[in-house]
């Protein structure tokens, strides 16, 4: 691309000063006249039916203003129109320690305390499922949703025929792996303040990453119309996938100011947090694959086994992600998936950057390096002999278009120094690599619906001053500032001289929401179009206001007309007046939907998507033999990125999503004794700090997407993948250790080393899978192209 | 998480504070409160009163004494001791890697070594606890890490606490019935719950480390990370080394195992009498190691921090030769 002048230069966010100097009004910030406290009541219970709540005490405490409990909020939800099955407040039944059961709110938080601690619930204990093995085996049914039993979920898929794949395989391997479950931490606790007017109309305030999803649910839980019901996403202090349901703090606002008449203000704790989790999850994987003697993947099975927690969340669609993204990367002329996603009596999962895919990513890296070894080949050539072609179909149908995968390695490979490295360092230190692709966007949005996936609007003033609406929603990410970039590239404009309103319902047009890596690239493309409508009417009129023929006017720097006789320009505001002269009122609209991608079978509209990232990651450690303890010296990240509309931007995803993905790898789980969360604090939960953080290099690769805007596609997500198991594979190279299982913290390592010492194999993790039957069986052929 | 309602003195002398203690049933003392607070936010204790020693004069600072030993004011701040170059180098670097910076600019000394014991099934916010079962420790009768156990077997988790002992040092204290010195190693007794051996209306003033010219000292910390995390094994070793090479007098003392830090007198006496060498430091460390049975009561459970005791005894002795 040539021309761009905002497109591709580094600069902070928009919005850079007014965060780091703590200007920046989160949604518990928000403080109205009159405003009462809210809180929630959590189930002390894993799983027991609800005899009675006594809420008297509560309601008699001075300060009190209202006491909810389910029965005032019947109505169920769920974020996937398959998965109704939350209430704001438990009803009948509890299914985790930590559910919300009641709420109250009143005159201050020390009155909700202890108002919270006088509502007496009496819970007849039922017996509680913990694990995957156990919900597999167990009679007590935790949920009437679900496909029976405790299974909410299964899928079976067969893409060409893997049993011939495996006949012709030179080698098979089996292996098994397991991804401990983790939460998003993000620093912001989640908050929401509602307020109630007498014209019947309720507004929202939320740290939520989908407020148009929440409208839809608030209008549904609340049986109200939507057009009476605003909500505003607040700034997000970090969102990760955490803020992307809709939580029964929201909806326990909203009805709380409806009961009350003042508004309230509902800030979870960090333990409720936890508790609301919707993080990684665990999920235990069998990964069958078959190799040529060069090492060509002649086939795969791939079984995976999800401990959902209580409720369904994006489950539906998480089971479905362990499953379809192993093709993006290699091509595998053979695939078959099969899945499970249980149902047990903890928090429930459901997206983490990345959505089911690096749990499957690193089974399937770690499980190439095994096989790199077994058949004398390094870790690089195995990867570049079974690369994915720009431009292609997978066998489960994925259109891969542009896809920069093999220079990402090529230059991961050269800037670590990788091939001399491998299996030369030093005892105790190693080097390990991986890549990873993800989606630019869902393909589909979460309901079924054929309107556009995102719509811009953009007014601009009689002063020139341009103001763009968009229900994209920053939660950190930055994508305020990269709509910004692309209008103002489209305008001749600099970023900030726009004004920027976002995420709210009754301002701005739809954008189903910050997940998926969709918004640079659908509300992107939306943005592009609409800016490019409004400088079309400003071309026309400034060619018509100065006898120019429109072909030969640009806009730029904040001037339009003649690109090389300065005396033949207007101002751009002078140019908007001469536009609001000739056609009124100058506004403009644009919309994005991602084209018809859903292959030929159910369950192919999970990881279809319009455009893939690729990254390569390569991570070097120095272990300490004796501790087990895992220093990462320093990490490469290449990302192929489409084009980079901000290049400081892109670096920043990638280093977060390089610190996000040590931390899962060596520290983060969300434990568990039995169904109890074993230290719902930031004490307990090791998020790594500055001192475990390596210095990262990122290398930007640019593949200019076809269908992207500018050619930019997603890196919201893409770069933490690679990152896990490159490490794991790292660990191997120093100390000749498999562990199979994340995070891989020391007394893992020091498992593994003393299991080389007797003899053994040195893998630690799980060796084997349930015996299970996925159900039937989907053969789909692979597409004609293929 | 809110504090409970309490209410707040701040004495100007110890005496007074020692008489508003005594008068006041239930307070408790709070220095930096960096240890205090965050129980009183999980209402592992609310104190009807908390008595400040901040407002109080001349309890801090750092001072050698004409003997050569070593007072250290309790009000004195960790990140004052860590700084110091006046104290055996065990207790300066222990300090040094206690919390977080921020931590030991508030954190005092004397609050370190009447830190609470530590255990997983405690340090919860009490609508936690009320899910597990309350145990033993507050409110209730069971204990959940060992629940056949009578006994709190909450965890010593003070660096301070085995550097002290392996130094000989000792406490001032003063209570009701005046002023009195105490070992370091009787400040702490084996019980999760009572467990300082100090009575609970006595205020630590100071602690003395006695004189130790030829003595080297050391400390090694095990955490999962490099800041913040509480030690789930510590290891503070002194050594007395004669002009012949040989040692003559030794201490090893491990933290973070049990709810005292426990001396480990066979491995010390194993080590009289020989050079620190590779052989002797290793038939000291399995025999110091040998005792420890750690509760999969804090971070990375029992058996790491089994397997990790040799090797931190090693490391903390090496640290010496
Ligand atoms: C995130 C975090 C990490 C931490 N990490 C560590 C760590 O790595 N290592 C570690 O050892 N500690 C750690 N701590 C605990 C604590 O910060 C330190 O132990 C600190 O030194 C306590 O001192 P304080 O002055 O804040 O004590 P306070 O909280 O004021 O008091 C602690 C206890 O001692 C009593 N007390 C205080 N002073 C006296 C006195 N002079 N006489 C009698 N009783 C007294 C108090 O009544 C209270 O029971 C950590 C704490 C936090 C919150």
């Amino acid at each position: 691309m040539t021309g761009n002048v905002v497109v591709g230069r580094p600069g902070p966010r928009v919005d850079a000063a007014d965060q780091v100097t703590g200007r920046t009004t989160f949604a518990g910030d928000i403080d109205r006249s009159g405003m009462l406290i809210g809180g929630l009541l959590e189930s002390s219970q894993a799983h027991a039916r609800i005899l009675s709540v006594d809420t008297s005490a509560a309601e008699a405490l001075p300060g009190v203003r209202a006491v909810l409990t389910g029965a005032d909020l019947p109505v169920p939800y769920g974020i996937l129109p398959v998965s109704q099955d939350e209430h704001a407040l438990a009803v009948d039944k509890v299914r985790y320690v930590g559910e919300p059961v009641a709420a109250v709110a009143a005159v201050d938080a020390d009155s909700v305390e202890e108002a919270l601690s006088r509502i007496v619930v009496e819970y007849e204990p039922l017996d509680a499922v913990a694990t995957i093995e156990e919900a597999l085996a167990s009679g007590t049914r935790i949920h009437g949703e679900g496909e029976g039993d405790n299974v909410h979920r299964r899928a079976a898929l067969e893409f060409g025929d893997v049993g011939s794949g495996f006949d012709a395989a030179h080698l098979v391997r089996e292996d098994v792996y397991f991804f401990g479950g983790n939460t998003h931490a993000a620093l912001e606790q989640h908050a929401a303040v509602a307020s109630a007017g007498l014209d019947g109309r309720v507004t929202l305030w939320s740290s939520t990453q989908v407020p148009h999803y929440l409208h839809r649910t608030l209008e549904k839980v609340l049986e109200m119309p939507a057009g009476r019901i605003r909500v505003i996403a607040a700034p997000v202090g970090g969102g990760f996938g955490g803020k992307t349901d809709p939580f029964s703090h929201e909806i326990v606002a909203a009805k709380l100011a409806m009961v009350t008449g003042r508004p309230v203000k509902i800030v979870l704790s960090r333990q409720q947090v936890f508790y609301a989790h919707r993080g990684r999850h665990p999920v235990l994987m069998w990964v069958k694959t078959g190799f040529d003697p060069e090492g060509r993947i002649t086939a795969m099975h791939f079984k995976s086994f999800l401990d959902g927690g209580a409720y369904g969340s994006y489950g539906a669609a998480s089971l479905l992600y362990t499953g379809s993204l192993q093709t993006s990367t290699y091509r595998i002329p053979n695939y078959k998936f099969e899945g499970v996603r249980v149902f047990t009596n903890k928090p429930p999962c459901g997206p983490k950057r990345g959505h089911g895919t690096p749990q499957p990513r690193f089974a399937l890296e770690c499980q190439l390096d095994e096989a790199a070894a077994d058949l004398g080949l390094d870790p690089v050539t195995i990867r570049r002999r079974n690369l994915v072609e720009p431009f292609s179909m997978t066998v489960n149908h994925l259109r891969i278009t542009s896809c920069g995968i093999e220079e990402c390695l090529d230059r991961a490979v050269e800037a670590s120094d990788f091939s001399a490295k491998h299996g030369n360092l030093p005892e105790g230190k190693g080097i390990g690599l991986a890549a990873g692709a993800y989606l630019s966007g869902a393909g589909l949005p979460i309901y079924w619906n054929d309107m556009p996936q995102s719509e811009v609007e953009i007014k601009v003033d009689r002063g020139g001053g341009v103001t763009v609406f968009s229900m994209a929603t920053d939660v950190g990410q930055g994508s305020t500032s990269v709509l910004a970039t692309i209008v103002a590239e489209v305008l001749g404009l600099e970023p900030s001289d726009l004004a920027m309103v976002t995420a709210d319902t009754d301002l701005t047009p739809v954008d189903l929401g910050s997940y998926s890596s969709r918004v640079t690239f659908m509300a992107g493309n939306a943005a592009k179009e609409a800016a490019e409508g409004i400088r079309d009417r400003v071309i026309a009129a400034v060619a018509d206001e100065l006898g120019l023929s429109a072909d030969v006017v640009v806009v730029a720097g904040g001037r339009v007309g003649s690109a090389n006789d300065e005396d033949k320009t207007l101002s751009w505001a002078d140019a908007v007046r001469a536009a609001i002269v000739r056609g009124g009122s100058l506004t403009g609209s644009g919309s994005y939907r991602a084209p018809d991608l859903a292959g030929p079978y159910r369950g192919s509209g999970v990881g279809i998507s319009p455009a893939y990232s690729y990254s390569v990651a390569v991570v070097e450690v120095d272990c300490d033999s004796e501790t087990g303890e895992v220093r990462v010296a320093k990490v490469w990240l290449a990302h192929d990125i489409g084009r980079a509309l901000n290049p400081l931007l892109v670096e920043g995803q990638m280093e977060g999503g390089v610190y996000m993905g040590l931390g899962e790898a060596l520290f983060e789980e969300q434990a568990f004794r039995h169904t109890l969360h074993r230290g719902p604090s930031l004490l307990d939960y090791k998020l790594p700090t500055f001192l475990e953080m390596p210095p990262v290099q990122s290398i930007l690769v640019e593949t200019d997407d076809p269908e992207g805007p500018f050619g930019a596609k997603e890196v919201g997500q893409g770069p933490l993948l690679p990152v896990i198991p490159a490490l794991a594979n790292a660990v191997h190279d120093a100390l000749g250790v498999r562990v199979a299982e994340v995070p891989i913290t020391p007394d893992k390592v020091v498992a593994a080393q003393r299991d080389i010492k007797r003899g053994g194999d040195g893998r630690f993790g799980p060796r084997s899978v349930p015996d299970y039957d996925f159900g039937r069986l989907t053969r789909v052929d692979p597409p004609g192209e293929f | 998480m809110r504090l409970p309602a309490f209410g707040y003195l701040e004495p100007s002398t110890v005496e007074d504070a020692v008489e508003l203690l005594a008068i006041n049933p239930g307070a408790e003392i709070i220095a930096g409160g960096t240890d205090l607070i965050p129980n009183m936010k999980r209402r592992q204790i609310s104190p009807s009163t908390v008595i400040a020693l901040g407002t109080i004069d001349g309890m801090s600072g750092i001072q050698v004494d004409d003997d050569g030993g070593v007072t250290i004011g309790a009000l004195t701040l960790l990140h004052d001791l860590a700084a110091s170059s006046e104290v055996p180098a065990a207790l300066a670097s222990a300090a040094a890697e206690i919390g977080s910076p921020q931590i030991r600019n508030v954190a005092t000394v004397g609050g370190n070594l009447c830190l609470d014991t530590r255990c997983g099934f405690i340090n919860q916010t009490e609508s936690w606890r009320l899910a597990s079962g309350l145990c033993l420790k507050a409110d209730g009768d069971v204990c959940w890490v060992a629940p056949k156990g009578e006994e709190c077997v909450a965890v010593s988790s003070s660096d301070l606490a085995p550097v002290t002992v392996a130094l000989d040092a000792e406490v001032g204290l003063v209570g009701p019935d005046g002023s009195r010195t105490l070992a370091a190693s009787d400040l702490y007794r084996s019980d999760g719950i009572d467990h300082l051996g100090k009575s609970a209306d006595e205020i630590v003033t100071a602690l003395t480390v006695p004189p130790r010219p030829r003595w080297r000292t050391g400390y090694r910390k095990l955490r999962r990370r490099g800041t913040i995390d509480f030690p789930i094994l510590g290891v503070a070793v002194a050594v007395e080394v004669a002009d012949d090479g040989r040692v003559k007098d030794a201490r090893i003392v491990l933290g973070a195992i049990a709810p005292a830090p426990m001396r480990m007198r066979q491995a010390e006496e194993a080590l009289v009498g020989s050079r620190l060498d590779a052989e002797a430091i290793e038939r000291a460390a399995e025999l110091a190691a040998k005792p420890v049975r750690p509760y999969d009561n804090v971070d990375l459970g029992s058996r790491y921090r089994k397997w990790m005791a040799p090797v931190f005894i090693t490391r903390a002795l090496q640290d010496l030769r």
